[in-house]
């Protein structure tokens, strides 16, 4: 048994394949972040910090004669969202029931979703420096969705002028990505596909993401480094009720921070 | 050539599956190459030939390594056997009951969870859907 002490709660096997299975279902529609950035890991709970490969002087010494450096690493952060579920619940689906409670699974999991998405795209003040705090380039402004092509089109040419090449993904917050699947342009054409076209990558919906924001794909420009990835833990039952939770450490680097540009709404 | 990667119409795959049958074509590719040259080192003669061969052979199996370690990367109950299995003493065989048993036996269930680690084994999303 590891630190999550799954062993300890009362569900059974059954059970778990039940929560798991539902968890995977959410988590992978909502994890934004991984769909864009490369994946590292997941090197373990006990895993506290990414090699950044540089140093800090040291101004003391212990003695004359020698100079002294200091590693720079980057820790690891960890997200946790808490959530109970009734037993009566999980008795039920034991027995087969087909449409067991489990909303508040569902939205713990989205909420570490977001947590995530929000900390790689945007960052996470004194813990990780997002993608869109790193970029240099000006951002740029959505405007309407008329607007979206030729801002993003502008995003693409941004990248190429610093020599970034594609191809190029889109991560658009949710009222922005409604917007886009929902739009047909003059003649009928899907907005959706002349951004697939101008991008030559994904379009990816990022619950979190304030606006949008424009990433080269073409790899090695963004780090995400998994410790221990996305887990259910047990905490503690009740005659009631059982408290589980979501756990994940992890780190996130950006490598090249002309490689991407922010649009705000 | 043409599209003989696929077993299923393209068309109807996902772009990660696209992807994932790629790297396998290419990874049996790298591996018929790697015998290929095994099979023209062993007949060869002349010292000068046999050292190109052996040095294309060393490509091949950069290529192949590469080609495997993204695959183990994008599927992780793949790369849960393979940790059993590769660079490990002992006999291979029982390793790799061993690992298929703990990698597989109550998958995504029970409370030790579906991974080694306890985990989901989310990874790595890249070319899934929105």
């Amino acid at each position: 048994m590891n630190h999550l002490l799954r062993s300890h709660a009362p569900i059974s096997d059954a059970g778990w394949g039940l929560l798991d299975g539902e968890a995977r279902a959410h988590l992978s529609s909502a994890l934004a972040a991984r769909k864009l950035v490369d994946f590292a890991g997941p090197g373990g709970w006990d895993q506290s910090a990414t090699n950044l490969g540089r140093t800090s002087p040291l101004a003391e010494t212990p003695c004359e004669g020698v100079s002294g450096l200091r590693r720079q690493v980057l820790p690891l952060v960890e997200l946790r969202a808490d959530f109970e579920l009734r037993r009566a619940e999980l008795r039920d689906a034991d027995r087969g029931a087909s449409d067991a409670d489990l909303g508040a699974l569902d939205k713990a999991a989205h909420q570490i979703a977001v947590a995530e998405n929000i900390a790689v795209f945007h960052g996470w003040d004194g813990a990780i420096i997002g993608i869109g705090e790193a970029s240099p380039h000006e951002h740029l402004q959505l405007g309407g969705v008329d607007e979206y092509p030729r801002q993003v089109a502008g995003a693409v040419e941004r990248l190429l002028s610093s020599g970034i090449t594609g191809p190029y993904g889109l991560a658009l917050g949710r009222e922005q990505y409604r917007r886009v699947v929902e739009t047909a342009e003059h003649g009928g054409y899907p907005l959706l596909d002349h951004l697939r076209k101008i991008l030559d990558g994904q379009i990816i919906w990022a619950p979190g993401v304030n606006g949008a924001l424009v990433l080269s794909l073409r790899g090695g420009d963004f780090v995400f480094e998994s410790g221990q990835d996305l887990s259910i833990g047990y905490d503690s039952h009740d005659g009631e009720v059982v408290r589980l939770y979501f756990e994940e450490s992890f780190s996130f680097h950006v490598a090249t921070p002309e490689a991407a540009v922010a649009l705000e709404p | 050539m043409g599209f003989d990667q696929y077993h299923e119409p393209p068309d109807e795959l996902p772009t990660a599956t696209r992807t994932f049958a790629r790297l396998c074509a290419s990874l049996t590719e790298e591996a018929e190459a790697i015998g290929w040259y095994e099979q023209r080192i062993a007949v060869e003669s002349d010292p000068e030939a046999l050292a190109v061969m052996r040095d294309a052979q060393g490509e091949e199996f950069k290529h192949f390594s590469m080609d495997l370690e993204f695959l183990l990367r994008r599927t992780p109950p793949w790369r849960e056997v393979a940790q059993g299995i590769l660079f490990q003493a002992g006999d291979i065989v029982e390793h790799g009951e061993e690992a298929e048993a703990e990698a597989f036996e109550g998958e995504g269930s029970g409370a030790e969870g579906g991974y080694e680690d306890g985990s989901l084994g989310i990874g790595s999303l890249r070319g899934t859907s929105p």
